[in-house]
């Protein structure tokens, strides 16, 4: 069947999509955006989690059928779609492909010296950033998922307790960090929020 | 986070921003941030088929027939193999015994062992093509413990052994024994005033790395094989891999994708050879990714144990005797038994001082789910028992817990059973000190002043199954012993190519090892000593790749000690061959190139009093400097077969942890409030990253006391929970906050001092939550995980 | 396998009553975990997804009337006072990405004796409506579970919405899962105070082949609090009365041993939130909620 959705702002056409297919497929397999994660397939660790039409939820468990005429933001477009929060829309996310690895860039891949960001950091948003200069990426299977949960939970509660962070986080597994760094992470986004306030 | 002890030696270049200590970022933070890192499972290549993996449905049984002639007809699907498809005489893989068959021949071992394989245009097409092969199986009967298999009429796992130690084992359903006995256990025992014994059950963990097994098989125009995937050790994959496809080891051409965390899950292959079958049968790029269900039989499992320990001491408290039985299932096949082995009875006795030992440790061959690498390996299981052996102890005796340990506690100098000295600081009683020091956490945290009772702070959590009734609090302490890198004789050795040139006007350092980042942060780490040791501000890392030597496994605690030993060490040759062609053009302007201690720093040829002699632009201009060498830690010795006497291991690591936990008695339900941590890590190189490898390797430990179990139906020998619905590890609501108290005392053997870290959380995490349930409830708890069952008397 | 997209309700009744063997998805966290791990290959999928109905609520005189498809979520946010009990129930269900995606309808159409909501909507009182092209009808939530994972519906059928009484006094609900969050019940109770026909309801969940309803200890109580004259009276109810009704909400228990735990813990769990769950909505009903009701 064909499925037409918007992505991270651009609208996506997936022809030949298996009626059983779920949205992570799609996104992974046919759209080039890998960047949500394929750890469970059962909804049980959360690192597949996207927007659907704004909401979080695990695209492990949406049908490709069903996300037909909706909005996905996923991790690839987070980053824009923070950018354009004030503005009350998801922004314009990757074009299809661009932000997905294909086989030659992850030939060419080399990690960057570190301390030095290889690219203007304006371009991660807030939670990105302070999962980074937390410590709450090891191996980032996880992390993906993460963000759009954490991201999520900072716009529509600004200040969290340490309870309320991890009730919003409980469906997201992470099995190297131990949480603490990612706690660590969500605190110091908010904290950059407020003083930007 | 606290760091304190004494400097480490470090002659050069500790000025250089982004060196050694720093908590610098990773370098594969953005990518990984921003979705775009590639993990193995995203490899994606134009006409890509999909392999499939058709498993045995049943633990044991001949396999009288495998009929693929309808899979193979089915539209879609371009290879279908098995057994006999299988290209060389090399039919068999295996880290250290070849025991593994590529595909089940004759016989399936296990529940979930790889029959046939399919590849397909679509993994529907392969799924759907794999349902359509029919294998007739004559069931056998199942061998699942010590009883079934050392059973005098036991049906041998695998006929004719010829590995080396089938030779001393006292039965072929025996991998591997190491016994050590050290003085005489038994005459010291009658000098005890009190003894005390008691069996302990160890259940099977799963590494549960949320990474599923999987990559991409590129068929090459030399008639070889380009290999993505997400491996703990490339080398050791390429040395398995190649014999099995008849192919040169310089035509399968491995490159590290992205992992998704490892715990010693990917020490051994998965899918690496299957994909490269399928590929080269097909002439296609075949991507091979499994689903969490598939993930659990695809990997070995925690060695689940049986563990027997008698424990002597007099009424002063200090510690008499040691006789334990260590029995490890591993399952059908050897994977990484032997040195399982050699681990739980080396380190059996723990960080303590007991002269006089009787120690045995098997590992069984059944037909249960393969068992082999997981952080702690072998230690984690002894430090269970051995530790809730020494809280009975100390309630025996009266003492304090903590007294008890430090009063035998281990330290430099200290002669272990093996007959090995321990030669570098050992801070246990210290570890215990400060676990101990530390405020405790408030009580009744869900209490909030007039408001409702916040279930999030309370066992059970969300599901609200109390408000404060049946709620007790329980506090306990232990601390463990592992081994880092490779023991007994192995030759441990790694690789690093360095490579220093000018670039656009400017120094650079690229670092090529195949040392397999798993998450741990070793190429943070590696552009950490290349910065310091060549005072460069900009370095690479180059993709890991078996382009470059073998930089051995990602595991043991090892690869900041030996990959940054190796890193390190190629760093000084190049320093050292820079500073000869400076010597060369620029010696004669300045007597201190002859005759002062020479650094790099800031890009620069700097005298250790600081002078500039050269810009290292001017001392390059286009010569690039590359090196590449091996190095090795020193070396170990083979435990002897009878005795276990040997210098078999090259360090050792400590933890210690303190549990606060809060159990609903009634229900059997437990929340751990807080697990506090202090380790001895020698030197940090990074401090962020050392916390983090404390935290999650304390959480693992934590799920492994209260939820985590992989349960086999002891009957048929399948598993019973493969998902993660049911096998369950801990989410952020069961994790507490975990205080990090960390120790630098320097060990004067390693790179920097340094002392790896990555296990030794594992450890004593698991103990510590046991003895505070314990504490809570006063009930005896032998096994682990503790289930509300066990909790509840039902 | 064929994805059918009705854009109303009426295309949907058709769709089910031309494709009886279509399986419903809405929310998806049943169906595409046993397509996933490929337990299940429908002939058909029927998508609910874009009937909007399905996902709105209204509150009326005696009951809720709950859209099939709407969140738990939404359930947890919007419906805390009229139905405490499902709220609390919503909010154990696995975790916020699928609280934000599950619905009743689907844990009625699975009718897994583990589904949280069962014994919520067991305690409260409710009505399932259910409908087809051959008309509506509505089936007593007492009557909807016929066996393990099967349910009332015809083949034809599909759950529009459920009619649940609004409560009138307190409810609660607890649920025993071996982690602290994103857990299956092992076993779960759900309990209603109704104060206007001074009842007591129950609800057990995953500790019989069905969820099921303590009946022996509803009855007892009933009879007990009516005696002692503990609705008016508004005193501590009797331990002893409090440990009998424990005992018979066990004693309603048909439990398993499976991997997630052993019938002897389910029976003794129950017992225990029975107990609790009793001592938490009395003291609500007493007046003293507060520092008893728990802010899961």
């Amino acid at each position: 069947m064909r499925v037409n959705f918007t992505v991270n702002g651009r609208q996506q056409e997936a022809d030949d999509v298996w009626e059983g297919e779920s949205l992570l497929y799609v996104l992974r397999e046919r759209m080039g955006l890998p960047g949500s994660k394929n750890a469970c397939e059962q909804g049980e660790c959360g690192s597949c989690t996207v927007r659907l039409d704004g909401v979080p939820v695990c695209s492990c468990l949406v049908a490709a059928g069903q996300v037909e005429g909706r909005e996905v933001v996923t991790v690839e477009g987070l980053a824009d779609f923070a950018a354009h929060r004030s503005e009350a829309h998801p922004g314009s996310g990757c074009a299809s492909g661009a932000c997905g690895t294909t086989l030659d860039q992850a030939r060419r891949w080399e990690a960057g010296p570190s301390g030095e960001q290889p690219r203007d950091t304006g371009e991660l948003s807030p939670i990105q950033q302070a999962f980074i200069d937390a410590g709450a990426v090891q191996c980032g299977f996880c992390t993906p998922g993460l963000l759009v949960a954490a991201d999520e939970l900072l716009e529509r509660n600004p200040e969290p307790s340490d309870a309320d962070i991890r009730e919003a986080l409980s469906g997201n597994l992470c099995r190297c960090t131990g949480y603490e760094k990612i706690l660590d992470a969500v605190r110091l986004a908010a904290a950059r929020a407020e003083e930007t306030v | 986070m606290g760091v304190t002890g004494s400097p480490t030696n470090i002659h050069q270049g500790t000025r250089t921003r982004g060196g050694i200590g720093e908590s610098t970022l990773r370098p594969d933070g953005i990518l990984k941030v921003t979705g775009e890192f590639a993990y193995s499972s995203d490899m994606w290549h134009e006409d890509m088929l999909w392999g499939h993996t058709l498993r045995s449905t049943v633990a044991h049984a001949e396999i009288v027939s495998i009929d693929t002639s309808e899979a193979l007809a089915t539209p879609g699907v371009h290879a279908v193999l098995t057994y006999d498809d299988l290209p060389t005489s090399v039919k068999n893989y295996g880290l250290e015994i070849q025991d593994t068959p590529v595909l089940a021949h004759g016989k399936a071992r296990h529940h979930g062992e790889p029959v046939a394989l399919v590849a397909a245009d679509h993994p529907e097409t392969a799924r759907r093509a794999a349902a359509k092969i029919r294998i007739d199986y004559r069931e056998l009967p199942v061998i699942t413990d010590e009883a079934s298999a050392t059973a005098p009429d036991a049906i041998l796992v695998h006929e004719g052994r010829s590995d080396h130690h089938a030779g001393h084992v006292p039965h072929p359903n025996i991998v591997h024994r190491q016994p050590i006995v050290r003085g005489d256990a038994d005459a010291a025992a009658a000098r005890a005033d009190v003894i005390v014994s008691g069996e302990y059950v160890f259940g099977m963990q799963d590494q549960a790395f949320l990474g599923p097994e999987s990559g991409l098989a590129v068929p090459a125009e030399d008639g070889g094989v380009d290999l993505y995937v997400a491996t703990q050790w490339l080398h050791s994959d390429l040395r398995q891999i190649a014999p099995v496809l008849g192919l040169p080891e310089d035509k399968v051409r491995m490159t590290l994708s992205g992992v998704g965390g490892a715990f010693g899950g990917r020490e051994d292959l998965s899918m690496q050879i299957h994909a490269c079958l399928l590929a080269l049968r097909t002439g296609k790029p075949v991507k091979i990714v499994y689903n969490r269900f598939e993930s659990f039989f695809g990997h070995v499992h925690r060695h689940p144990a049986k563990l027997w320990y008698e424990h002597g001491a007099t009424r002063d408290g200090k510690l008499t005797h040691m006789k334990c039985r260590i029995v490890l299932d591993g399952g059908a096949y050897a994977s990484a038994s032997p040195a399982v082995v050699g681990n739980a009875s080396s380190l059996s006795v723990g960080p303590y001082v007991i002269d006089d030992v009787d120690i045995e440790a098997i590992a069984l061959y059944t037909n249960n789910p393969p068992c082999g690498a997981m952080r702690g390996f072998g230690a984690v299981q002894a430090c269970f028992a051995y530790e809730a052996q020494m809280d009975k102890l100390a309630a025996e005796l009266g003492m304090d817990p903590v007294e008890f340990r430090q009063l035998n506690a281990m330290e430099q100098g200290t002669l272990l059973p093996t007959g090995q000295v321990v030669d570098s600081p050992a801070p246990v009683a210290e570890l215990l000190r400060r676990v101990k020091a530390r405020p405790l956490p408030p009580e009744r945290q869900w209490e909030v002043a007039g408001e409702q009772a916040d279930v999030r702070a309370l066992p059970g959590g969300l599901s609200n199954t109390t408000h404060g009734e049946g709620v007790v609090r329980g506090i306990g302490y232990a601390v463990g012993l592992k081994n880092v890198g490779f023991s007994e004789g192995f030759d441990d050795y790694s690789t690093a190519r360095v490579r220093m040139e000018i670039v656009g006007g400017e120094p650079v350092v690229t670092v090529h090892t195949a040392m397999a980042e798993v998450g741990q942060g070793g190429v943070t780490v590696h552009a950490q000593i290349a910065r310091t040791e060549l005072g460069v501000a900009q370095v690479t890392i180059h993709p890991a790749d078996t382009q470059v030597g073998s930089a051995g496994s990602t595991s043991a605690s090892r690869q900041t000690y030996v990959t940054g030993g190796a890193v390190k060490h190629s760093c000084e040759a190049v320093r050292e061959k820079v500073l000869e062609i400076g010597r060369r053009k620029f010696g004669t302007y300045h007597p201190a190139w002859a005759t002062a201690e020479l650094l790099l720093e800031d890009g620069k040829v700097v005298t250790d009093g600081g002078e500039v002699l050269a810009d290292l632009a001017d001392v390059l201009e286009d010569e690039a400097v590359d090196i590449e060498l091996e190095w090795r830690h020193r070396p170990t010795e083979a435990f002897d077969l009878r005795t276990g006497q040997g210098n078999g291991h090259v360090q050792y690591s400590f933890a210690a942890h303190r549990a606060v936990v809060e159990v609903d008695t009634e229900l059997g339900l437990v929340k751990v409030i807080e697990l506090a941590c202090a380790q001895d890590v020698g030197k940090a190189l990074n401090p962020l990253s050392v916390e983090g490898q404390i935290q999650g390797g304390t959480t693992q430990g934590l799920g492994v006391a209260v939820m985590e179990e992989i349960i086999v139906d002891p009957k048929t020998a399948k598993v019973r929970n493969p998902s993660f619905t049911d096998y369950l590890i801990p989410t952020i609501l069961d994790t507490p906050t975990i205080p990090v108290d960390v120790l630098e005392l320097a060990d004067d053997h390693a790179p920097y001092g340094l002392r790896g870290i990555g296990e030794a959380p594992t450890l004593s995490s698991t103990p510590a939550v046991l003895a505070a349930i314990r504490n809570a409830t006063g009930l005896e708890l032998n096994r682990t995980p503790v289930r509300p069952e066990h909790l509840t008397g039902t | 396998m064929d994805f059918l997209r009705p854009a109303s309700w009426e295309e949907a009744l058709a769709a089910k009553a031309e494709h009886p063997t279509a399986v419903p998805i809405a929310g998806g966290t049943d169906v595409m975990v046993e397509i996933n791990f490929d337990h299940r290959r429908p002939e058909y999928l029927l998508d609910l997804n874009r009937i909007g109905e399905l996902s709105e609520w209204e509150v009326g005189q005696e009951n809720v009337r709950l859209g099939a498809s709407v969140p738990y979520s939404h359930i947890m946010e919007h419906l805390r006072a009229e139905l405490p009990g499902l709220a609390l129930a919503s909010h154990t269900v696995a975790s916020p990405q699928i609280r934000n995606r599950g619905g009743v309808g689907g844990n009625l159409g699975t009718a897994s004796p583990a589904g949280d909501a069962h014994p919520a909507l067991l305690a409260a009182g409710a009505e399932v409506e259910a409908e087809s092209v051959r008309g509506t009808r509505m089936i007593p939530i007492d009557a909807f579970y016929t066996g393990v994972k099967r349910n009332a519906l015809e083949p034809d059928e599909l759950i529009r919405a459920v009619h649940i009484k609004k409560a009138d006094g307190p409810q609660q609900y607890s649920k025993v899962g071996t982690r602290n969050a994103m857990v299956i019940a092992v076993c779960a109770f759900g309990l209603a105070l109704h104060p206007e026909t001074r009842t007591v309801r129950t609800g057990i969940g995953s500790a019989a082949p069905t969820p099921v309803r303590a009946k022996a200890a509803e009855e007892f109580l009933n009879a007990a609090l009516e005696e002692g004259g503990f609705w008016d009276s508004r005193t501590i109810i009797t331990p002893s009365i409090a440990a009998q009704f424990a005992t018979l909400a066990a004693g309603a228990c048909n439990p398993i041993d499976d991997v997630r735990g052993t019938a002897s813990y389910r029976r003794h769990a129950v017992g225990i939130m029975a107990r609790r769950t009793l001592g938490w909505t009395w003291e609500s009903y007493r007046g003293n909620g507060r520092s008893t009701e728990g802010a899961a």
